[in-house]
């Protein structure tokens, strides 16, 4: 594929191609690929290094000639609504109609951004995506004006066509061939500026609604591969538990049934029906050894990270003190839908189906588990029911490689939900300290000193394979307590600790910040009361930034914050930062039975920077409200002699239709900076708010969290 | 091995099936009818949630036998043709999807309460069960009502 430089803008290619087609490299983050929204004539800018990079990391656009813009997306959809994004950006700067955008998503790469996480999609493909759309238009138009022999600047675009001052109009389709000759175009290649955007920020239904409504989305499971035979695996009682010998007569006997192997994380079956699949797997007789931590439980673990938090920095003399200790239970990330993998291992060759957020490390390991080489790997990324960090990992398709491998056979691997929500991953417990301390009124030093689980390394099973890298968990990782910054409260300190176990665990969304921050809006609270000063208030003169102390008076007034409320209600407040985003949230809970508390309001605002599809933010802002009332309330999960006690939504308590708010909503403050980031944002602000007013309903100082668990 | 015949959406069908095999392994490895998910496979999640003669079912835990002779409506024969249910089209008015992979087990549920409940309490809708990992409650609780009112 002979690759041209365009004159005008470097940073988008045209592939020689029979339709149009145009490319614009994507950055390793977002930052980069930023740099390619801004034309550059020659003047060679740190974008520039990427254009020496292979067409694999491009974001490339078709026009195909049945008037569908095509743009395969090195992102997987899990819900976050990416794909609805990407279409708008394109649909804004082709002027095409957004049900002629299609989305498919692109097959693992070897290099560059395939990473979808760190709420960094829509930042980092705005820049490129309206570049390549814009780029895309400017030689349509060029080419029907050499059609029609006009002046191409008299043209204008609309609903995938062009039109003529004298009323002929042409669709795009009819154009790609024609257009993907033009090398020059004569009307400019730049994207829109944002007072002429009539598709973005236009609250927009989500483009896959019809198909989600209907039955017709198809996740992993429902896919149909020649051949692929429903699979599940016999798991040990504990974590990391070891197959010591196995009996499959019974299993293999039953009807339906086609494989049995054994597995580094227990015993496969392959059979028919995932019915037959059940039954075989608990016809099997197998002799577990347990795992390393059976002689480990909840306690032991709390008491290991509590001596494992640093000690936090002496108070300045003189001042006085707010202390409080915080404990955060494991919790599982459990997507609605199980992890879920399709693969095809043959002797010189290998094909996977499955949801990835980071489809190009899935595919080097899955090389080198099965002894192939990466060219021989193709990786299919498929729509995820959900993921919330979950399918950074890619357990289970290295699972079901290997199944496939030793069965020789293709193989539609399914976890049970038991098999999920007991084998992790899971957000790891932590502990927190935190100490303010303040004279005369004000803060002048805080200090926060945590220590959480991390999963050691060492072969300990499956389950610790298919980990996050460090390169590709550093984008999601929160800022310590110490650069936050979010507050003026003098000096502050951070420091944190580990304990190492085999567990297998994972970024859960928002990661570290779902827990720091959360203690420490916590702690804001307390200051406050021990100040004798309004929470909003006490926040609104003491918050820096100017966008978190605007979503704060947001929420303050459309929530009606200080309205008075029956005894055991009280509303609570929090706010947060990251991903050059600002949220606040406020929440109104019944805590008149305290251990059966019901957030019955939430209102959420939130400074996004641009946002790109506001309906879409707003339902990711309700998701972080769930989040955070589930996490802060009830849902977590225990760990018994080495082994997780919960096994399904019967036990992990994530919240149902009657623990939601019966009111939510969401304001998006008005903004023209680039976006920011907006998947995770919400959960801290949540889960503080949360806590906050469950602590000014019950007078109670919560600690420990879920609180009911 | 047994054979069942049920009607499946309208259609007649009949499957060759251990008695005891749950409805949702027959739909969606026997029949191909994969709008029914599964997510946990104990009725707990709800996420398989579909019709037998109407009411709602969780497909995970009802044998095949108990269904021979009755109707069984899965969320691909909700809509009449191309005309959608009211309870889709409020779905899709709402945009309530996120993930979408509960949503057919929510939409099913909702739409056996409103043949019961046309007009559902606040108590009504919290009692349903179906679990919304990505949290859209309270889309679901809008497009509830909207469906209900009729609009
Ligand atoms: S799969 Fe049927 S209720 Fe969960
Ligand atoms: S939309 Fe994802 S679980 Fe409900």
């Amino acid at each position: 594929m002979a690759r041209q430089l365009s004159r005008r803008q470097f940073v988008v290619y045209s592939l020689a191609a029979t339709t149009l087609t145009v490319a614009a490299p994507l950055g390793c983050d977002g930052s980069t690929a930023q740099g390619a929204e801004e034309p550059a004539d020659g003047d060679r800018r740190a974008s520039d290094v990427l254009v020496t990079g292979t067409d694999a990391e491009m974001l490339v656009l078709e026009v195909t000639p049945a008037n569908k813009v095509v743009v395969r997306l090195p992102r997987v959809e899990v819900g976050q609504g990416v794909t609805t994004a990407v279409a708008m950006m394109i649909a804004e700067e082709l002027d095409a109609r957004l049900a002629d955008v299609d989305i498919p998503l692109a097959d693992a790469r070897s290099e560059g951004n395939q990473f979808t996480g760190g709420s960094s999609s829509v930042s980092s493909l705005y820049g490129p995506a309206r570049q390549l759309a814009a780029t895309a238009r400017a030689k349509l138009v060029t080419a029907a004006a050499r059609r029609w022999h006009v002046p191409a600047r008299t043209l204008r675009t609309r609903d995938t066509r062009v039109f003529a001052p004298d009323g002929r109009s042409a669709t795009f389709g009819s154009l790609t061939r024609s257009a993907a000759r033009i090398t020059r175009p004569t009307v400019p290649t730049r994207p829109k500026p944002a007072s002429k955007h009539r598709v973005i920020g236009r609250p927009t239904t989500r483009i896959d609604a019809r198909d989600i409504i209907t039955g017709k989305a198809t996740y992993t499971g429902d896919l149909t591969v020649a051949g692929a035979k429903p699979t599940v695996v016999a798991r040990p009682p504990t974590l990391g538990g070891k197959v010591v010998s196995v009996d499959s007569r019974a299993a293999r006997a039953l009807p339906g049934v086609h494989e049995v192997v054994r597995i580094d994380g227990g015993v496969a079956v392959v059979a028919d029906t995932f019915h037959h699949a059940f039954q075989a797997r608990d016809a099997l007789r197998i002799k577990w050894a347990p795992g390393p931590l059976a002689n480990l439980s909840d306690s032991g673990i709390r008491s290991r990270l509590r001596a494992a938090v640093p000690k936090l920095q002496n108070p300045p003399p003189g001042s006085a003190q707010t202390e409080a200790e915080f404990e955060f239970a494991f919790v599982s990330h459990a997507p609605m839908e199980v992890l879920t993998a399709v693969a095809d291992v043959r002797a010189g060759r290998a094909e996977i189906w499955f949801s990835s957020q980071t489809p190009t490390s899935a595919r080097e390991d899955i090389a080198s588990a099965i002894g192939l080489p990466v060219s021989k790997v193709r990786i299919h990324v498929v729509r995820g029911g959900g993921s919330f960090g979950r399918r950074l990992n890619h357990d289970a398709a290295l699972e079901a490689a290997l199944i496939s491998k030793k069965a020789r056979r293709p193989v539609k691997l399914m976890w049970s939900r038991a098999d999920d929500i007991r084998h992790g991953r899971m957000r790891p417990a932590s502990q927190h300290r935190i100490r303010a301390s303040h004279d005369r009124g004000r803060v002048v030093a805080f200090a926060h000193a945590m220590s959480s689980v991390s999963e050691s390394s060492g072969k300990q099973g499956l389950s610790a394979q298919g980990g996050v890298r460090a390169a590709v968990r550093a984008p999601a990782a929160a800022p310590l307590p110490s650069d936050s910054g979010l507050y003026n409260f003098g000096r502050l300190s951070g420091d944190s600790g580990s304990v190492d176990l085999p567990i297998p665990l994972g970024a859960w969304r928002s990661v570290d910040s779902g827990t720091v921050r959360t203690a420490q809006e916590i702690v804001v609270d307390e200051i406050a009361r021990g100040l004798g000063k309004d929470p909003v208030a006490f926040r609104r003169t003491t918050l820096r930034g100017k966008a978190v102390k605007a979503v704060l008076d947001k929420v303050a007034s459309a929530g009606k914050w200080g309205r008075t409320m029956p005894a055991g209600h009280a509303q609570g407040v929090a706010v947060h930062e990251e991903y050059d985003s600002a949220v606040a949230c406020l929440v109104e809970i019944d805590a008149v039975d305290p251990k059966n508390p019901r957030v019955t309001k939430v209102v959420m605002a939130a400074d996004v920077g641009t946002a790109v599809n506001p309906r879409g933010l707003q339902a990711q802002l309700m998701g972080t409200a769930v989040d955070g009332i589930s996490t802060i309330l009830r849902a977590g999960l225990h760990i018994d002699r080495g082994a997780v006690r919960e096994s399904s939504f019967a036990d992990f308590h994530y919240a149902r239709q009657r623990h939601a708010p019966q009111h939510f909503e969401a304001h998006i403050l008005p903004s023209d900076r680039d976006p920011g980031g907006a998947g995770e944002l919400g959960v801290p602000a949540a889960a503080g708010a949360v806590a906050n007013a469950y602590a000014r309903a019950t007078g109670t100082k919560p600690r420990r969290f879920p609180l009911n668990f | 091995m047994p054979s069942h015949s049920f009607t499946l959406n309208g259609k007649r069908v009949t499957v060759e099936a251990p008695a005891d095999m749950p409805l949702l392994w027959v739909l969606r490895d026997l029949l191909d009818v994969t709008g029914p998910k599964y997510g946990c496979g104990v009725g707990a999640c709800r996420a398989c949630t579909s019709h037998l003669d109407g009411d709602e079912i969780q497909p995970c835990v009802v044998p095949v036998a108990d269904c021979a002779g009755r109707e069984v409506t899965t969320i691909e024969g909700l809509a009449d043709g191309d005309r959608l249910h009211p309870v889709q089209q409020a779905w899709l008015d709402c945009d309530v999807a996120q993930c979408g992979f509960c949503q057919p087990g929510q939409i099913m549920a909702t739409a056996a309460l409103l043949k019961k409940t046309p007009r559902p309490t606040d108590a009504d809708i919290d009692r349903i069960e179906n679990v919304c990992r990505c949290g859209t409650y309270s889309r679901i609780r809008e497009a509830i009502e909207r469906a209900a009112a009729g609009r």
